[in-house]
């Protein structure tokens, strides 16, 4: 059965293509640190098991070690000139996007194909990843295609996607970091002890204070750990539940699902949660890591003030 | 009540505020914020070992930048421009909030990670959003050619967040469904996404407006 296990062995394969780009870009004087880089990546998808914990940990030691003394640095420049692009794209027109498309139609039409015929019930794919494996079967599909049509330099595709990798640099393993200092903050205890001081200023007999005061606290909470996800149970433990449920009567479905998502409008204001806000600044090459945060505010505020009134409507209310 | 570990999150917002590598940043307050936390060195270590492996599957979408690296090298973020800039009534809102509107019915299928910020923003919707840019305001500045990209991406983020959760076996449901459930208030999925579904539209209709918006702003400027 093809499950992420396999997906883990190729990306490792991928990263470690990307160290070898690396070393081969001679241009950039950093190369050998991206190279180091990026294979600690590919060991840490391949061989973790073997590691242990306190091996692993040693692993993350050396990602910052490489990225925090500066021994990273972009590629030495584009593999052809902006004038040359501009020929190639005359040149293929609209047909470029098929190869692009490739990857999130085997996605979309396979997890269809999987989920309403036999193929479910043959054991071929996880179920519980099939979108992801077929994102992986789509890069490969669409890479052949592109060798194909394209016939590109044999190490062409390694090399370009070493150099959009070392675009965006340590940034691309930030999510996973702090994703590792949300176990730290757990193990050490900051959940409970935010969930107890959050529950000891809960105002007694005003609903919307309270309402206002968890989906506040949502937020904040989001913020500092960069996830909805680690926010939620400390919110429901020390507000959700005993206040908003039990003693207001609150509708518990709406408590739930619309405080996770008033939680979201924090996601989307903290350069903590990197995937979504750091790394596309550098994917998208932006002078300012934090422009994409910036633009987001103004988006995240009013739907806070609207997850917040459908809270207090819909949960008491309706 | 150990107290002393809330130091961490200080630790976070400092470093960051002066800019400091924000690896190197996480690892300290990792560090320090176990220490504090009474945890033994070695424990920290671990933690933080386990932690990072077991989220690498956030780092699994750059398996796609061979694929489109390769494309880009023979033109597609060119395409991608001379596409709009043929496109009449082409507008950086029109074309973003229809992005939005898929994107929020994509992920409300359960389909989140067939587009995203390295497989379809930074080769296909960031240069398409520059190219009707372009088109609403002639040659832009730099600070308008960064903001309709972070606009980009930040379309990208709303419109996964706020559709992601309509979908009954997305995590965050299954998450919301097992802390309630240990308070013995049992809810299926499905009595939980329907109530994603007001913010969905609300997301959609607050951030389409300020799309529009950006549309106006550049036309002003133009003139």
């Amino acid at each position: 059965m093809i499950n992420m296990h396999w997906l883990y062995m190729f990306a490792g394969l991928v990263f470690a293509s990307f160290g070898v780009a690396s070393a081969r870009d001679v241009g950039n004087r950093k190369r050998w640190g991206n190279a180091a880089f990026w294979s600690l990546v590919a060991i840490s998808f391949w061989i973790r098991g073997l590691l242990g914990e306190i091996g692993n940990g040693v692993l993350v030691l050396a990602l910052v070690a490489l990225a925090g003394v500066h021994l990273l640095g972009r590629s030495a420049g584009e593999s052809t000139t902006a004038e040359e692009r501009e020929s190639f794209s005359k040149r293929y027109g609209n047909k470029l996007f098929f190869p692009a498309l490739i990857i999130p139609f085997t996605a979309f039409l396979g997890t269809l194909a999987f989920n309403y015929t036999s193929l479910k019930d043959s054991g071929l794919i996880d179920p519980k990843s099939v979108t992801l494996v077929l994102l992986g079967a789509g890069v490969i599909l669409a890479l052949i295609v592109c060798y194909a049509w394209l016939k590109p330099p044999q190490l062409s595709a390694i090399d370009e996607g070493g150099r959009l990798a070392n675009a965006i640099g340590w940034a691309l393993v930030l999510p996973q970091m702090l994703a590792a200092l949300g176990a730290v903050f757990a193990a050490a205890g900051i959940g409970t002890t935010i969930g107890t001081l959050a529950g000891e200023i809960i105002p007694q007999g005003s609903v919307f204070l309270a309402v206002l005061l968890y989906a506040l606290g949502m937020v904040a909470f989001t913020m500092i750990m960069g996830n909805a996800f680690a926010a939620f149970p400390v919110m429901i433990a020390a507000i959700g539940v005993p206040i908003l449920i039990h003693q207001d009567g609150g509708r518990a479905a709406v408590i739930g699902a619309v405080g996770m998502l008033a939680g979201y409008c924090g996601t989307l204001m903290t350069p903590m949660a990197a995937n979504f806000n750091i790394v596309p600044a550098a994917l998208l090459e932006l002078k300012n890591q934090y422009g994409v945060v910036k633009v987001q505010i103004a988006t995240a505020i009013p739907l806070l003030i609207a997850n917040i009134l459908i809270l207090y409507v819909a949960g008491f209310h309706l | 009540m150990n107290y002393l570990p809330l130091l961490g999150i200080a630790l976070v917002v400092l470093g960051f505020a002066l800019r400091f590598n924000p690896l190197l940043v996480v690892a300290v307050a990792a560090i320090v914020t176990g220490l504090l936390g009474h945890m033994p060195f070695l424990k920290v270590l671990g933690v933080l070992g386990h932690g990072f492996n077991q989220n690498r599957s956030v780092t699994l979408i750059y398996i796609v930048l061979p694929v489109i690296g390769l494309l880009e090298r023979y033109g597609l973020q060119q395409q991608a421009r001379a596409l709009i800039s043929r496109m009449r009534g082409a507008t950086v809102g029109r074309v973003l909030i229809l992005y939005l509107g898929f994107r929020q019915i994509f992920a409300a299928l359960g389909l989140t990670s067939v587009a995203g910020q390295a497989q379809t923003v930074r080769p296909l919707v960031a240069p398409m959003a520059l190219a009707a840019a372009e088109k609403e305001h002639g040659a832009l500045d730099e600070a308008t050619s960064e903001r309709v990209k972070a606009m980009a991406a930040a379309t990208d983020n709303v419109g996964l967040f706020y559709g992601e959760d309509i979908f009954i076996a997305i995590s965050s449901i299954l998450l919301i469904q097992g802390a309630l459930k240990a308070y013995g208030i049992e809810l299926t999925p499905f009595e939980l996404s329907v109530w994603a579904i007001p913010s969905a539209f609300c997301a959609f209709l607050i951030h389409a407006a300020r799309l529009l918006l950006l549309d106006r702003q550049l036309r002003r400027s133009s003139r």
